[in-house]
């Protein structure tokens, strides 16, 4: 009987640094067949498992087509994240998963697609984004909004670069406080929303990040016309099951494992933000 | 199936136990332990909890002798109800070798399914079984370990003709009396049980025993014992769409006056028959050369429950009692369609301070009404 607690071996083919304390493990399970089989939706997560350690939940980032590997973006911030950045090419941990829904990707074709992200490299919305970059005619017109807090935070230039050059897409990059070589706007990224050139009733706005920046995002974008259903926010909490048996990810009814942890604004309006929840 | 009653008198108990008994199953059922009722393996009649009766109270739990030394069961509950039998407090669920050349080699344990027959399980640890059947088995994914130990557990029931004073399972939907998914389910009098068949597999055992019909007074006077039971009992929650009540008063200062009593000491979520939250974890052997990854039994109100990195989302004991009763009587409906609350009371009696679930949520739900 199939056992969704139960962890596969796979080996890390490759690792980039992408910061101090941000890397990249490309994973390709060793069972050649249950490799073949597995498949996700941009917006999923897995569950990592460090020998001896534990288990963590982190959001699948590579492309759902690129059937050899499958990647996750890790930042170093708790005791699972900094045993699993030690990790060298050729090592091998556990995954099991996908767990959970992902972005609408597929709701989203033909629309005009805005995406909102604060803080640093959030790994989750990347998969998205990457995922419409791919497919880029099959969208409208694509907006993608970073915030940082200060320009030093900012990483990932190349890939900015490389999004801005694609066709009827724009790349707005916003520092809270910004400096003198700052070329970009300064102020919160949830500002740019207003003056956004989009088709509001034929638009589907993705946010991740900190949970103040994603509702300030959503209620923007639904000013801006969109409906709640047509946002849609990743939410993030203790997950130890990824099967919504635990307990530990509730969120209101939800269970965030396995109801989100993409949610459409509209069904968790009302406790985002809310102390205790 | 066979409908019609039996009866079984208290001599034939220990038929009963030896028909399970051949028939494969391991009997577990009541007895007294260390002045507390609680369920163990049963291989002798004598061992069950023989004219005891259970005083309870908020805070409260003595045993003490009841009138009729004769009954077996003239008591409510204890601390534990059948839960462990399905959900292990502590258990293995995989264990992983890494060899040498640090291959990982997982391996999923399979549960001791051994089958057992639960004697005397009440109808709210009936209750209670079904909504976990609800968050183990009956979603998108199902626990195999669960599972199996599920499907080899045989419930005869014995309904409740002796309620503490902290019950409520009729003011909580529920009743004194089992209505289907039992084995069997029994009605103690004064001489015997009543006996009803709810399974395939209860009428197999209960043929064994050459049982008599029960005479219509004894059916009757089963009736009137459990309608007295059920009359008995005065605590109920309150009536209505709780989490709309709920919801509504999230920002209450009665939840900062519970938390000034309530010590956060999770005694009411082990006690409880449906919390079924759990926190998972490894323990490697100390050559290193395998882990086991074990889950454990965990509560809401601890500080791990909620942390999520360097912070924790329910930082202090008001919202981690509001988190227990929103979700118990609240958006657990939205989760498994049944609230999470059975009443069968143990949450009052086993909180060290005594405090009262029907009281808070009647307390928060009238404010609602204040308000309006």
């Amino acid at each position: 009987m199939f056992d969704p607690y139960l962890q596969h071996e796979a080996e890390i083919i490759e690792r980039i640094q992408e910061t101090d304390d941000i890397f990249t493990i490309k994973l390709r399970f060793t069972d050649p067949e249950f490799n073949k089989a597995y498949s996700f939706h941009p917006g999923q997560f897995n569950m990592l498992y460090l020998y001896g350690v534990g288990e963590v939940a982190i959001s699948i980032v590579s492309d759902p087509t690129e059937h050899e590997m499958y990647s996750h973006t890790i930042r170093v911030v708790g005791r699972m994240t900094k045993g699993l950045s030690k990790l060298k090419e050729g090592e091998r941990i556990g995954v099991r998963g996908p767990f959970g829904r992902g972005w609408p990707v597929e709701e989203a074709q033909g629309k005009d697609v805005v995406f909102v992200t604060g803080g640093l490299g959030c790994a989750p919305v990347v998969a998205g984004i990457n995922y419409v970059v791919q497919r880029r005619s099959e969208y409208g017109k694509l907006k993608i909004l970073q915030g940082i807090k200060q320009p030093s935070d900012l990483i990932y230039q190349d890939r900015y670069d490389a999004w801005r050059k694609q066709p009827d897409t724009e790349v707005l990059l916003s520092a809270d406080k910004g400096g003198e070589n700052w070329v970009w706007r300064t102020g919160f990224v949830t500002s740019c929303i207003e003056g956004l050139d989009i088709d509001p009733a034929n638009s589907i706005g993705m946010t991740c990040g900190p949970e103040p920046m994603m509702r300030i995002a959503a209620l923007a974008l639904a000013k801006k016309g969109l409906a709640e259903n047509d946002i849609y926010l990743s939410m993030e909490r203790n997950m130890h099951c990824g099967i919504g048996h635990c307990g530990h990810c509730q969120f209101g009814s939800a269970f965030i494992c396995k109801d989100g942890p993409v949610f459409p604004f509209a069904e968790i309006k009302d406790l985002i933000c809310k102390p205790g929840f | 199936m066979e409908t019609k009653k039996l009866f079984l008198v208290h001599n034939q108990l220990s038929k009963l136990l030896s028909s399970l008994n051949q028939s494969g199953y391991q009997c577990i059922g009541p007895q007294v332990k260390d002045g507390v009722i609680v369920y163990d393996v049963l291989n002798d009649v004598r061992q069950l909890p023989w004219g005891v009766r259970d005083l309870q109270a908020p805070g409260k739990y003595r045993l003490d002798k009841t009138a009729n030394p004769e009954n077996a069961f003239g008591w409510a509950n204890g601390a534990q109800a059948i839960k462990p039998l399905t959900f292990k407090s502590e258990e293995t669920l995989w264990k992983v070798t890494r060899d040498e050349n640090g291959q990982l080699a997982f391996k999923s344990i399979d549960p001791e399914a051994k089958p057992v027959a639960i004697i005397g399980a009440r109808p709210c640890d009936l209750a209670a079984m079904l909504i976990m059947d609800k968050v183990f088995i009956e979603g998108a994914y199902k626990d195999v370990r669960y599972q199996a130990r599920r499907e080899k557990l045989f419930t005869v029931v014995v309904n409740c003709t002796a309620p503490s004073a902290n019950c409520f399972c009729v003011g909580a939907n529920g009743d004194v009396r089992a209505k289907d998914h039992f084995d069997l389910a029994m009605t103690e009098l004064e001489d015997g049980f009543v006996v009803e068949v709810g399974s395939d597999a209860g009428q197999s055992i209960i043929e064994k025993l050459s049982l008599q019909p029960a005479a219509i007074e004894q059916i009757q006077t089963a009736d009137q014992r459990l309608e007295a039971a059920a009359q008995s009992q005065t605590k109920k929650l309150p009536k209505g769409d709780l989490k709309e009540k709920l919801f509504n008063n999230l920002d209450s200062e009665k939840w900062n006056e519970i938390a000034k009593r309530c010590l956060s000491c999770t005694n009411c979520t082990q006690v409880c028959p449906t919390c079924f939250c759990h926190s998972e974890g490894d323990v490697p052997a100390l050559d290193g050369a395998s882990s086991e990854h074990k889950r454990l039994w965990d509560s809401c109100f601890t500080e791990g429950h909620s942390r999520l990195h360097s912070e924790v989302v329910r930082d202090d004991t008001a919202k981690r009692y509001r988190q227990w009763l929103i979700h118990k009587l609240g958006t657990w409906a939205d989760q498994f369609g049944t609230s999470g609350c059975v009443g069968c009371g143990r949450c009052i009696t086993w909180c060290p301070v005594g405090i009262d679930i029907t009281e808070e949520a009647a307390a928060l739900c009238s404010e609602q009404e204040k308000s309006k």
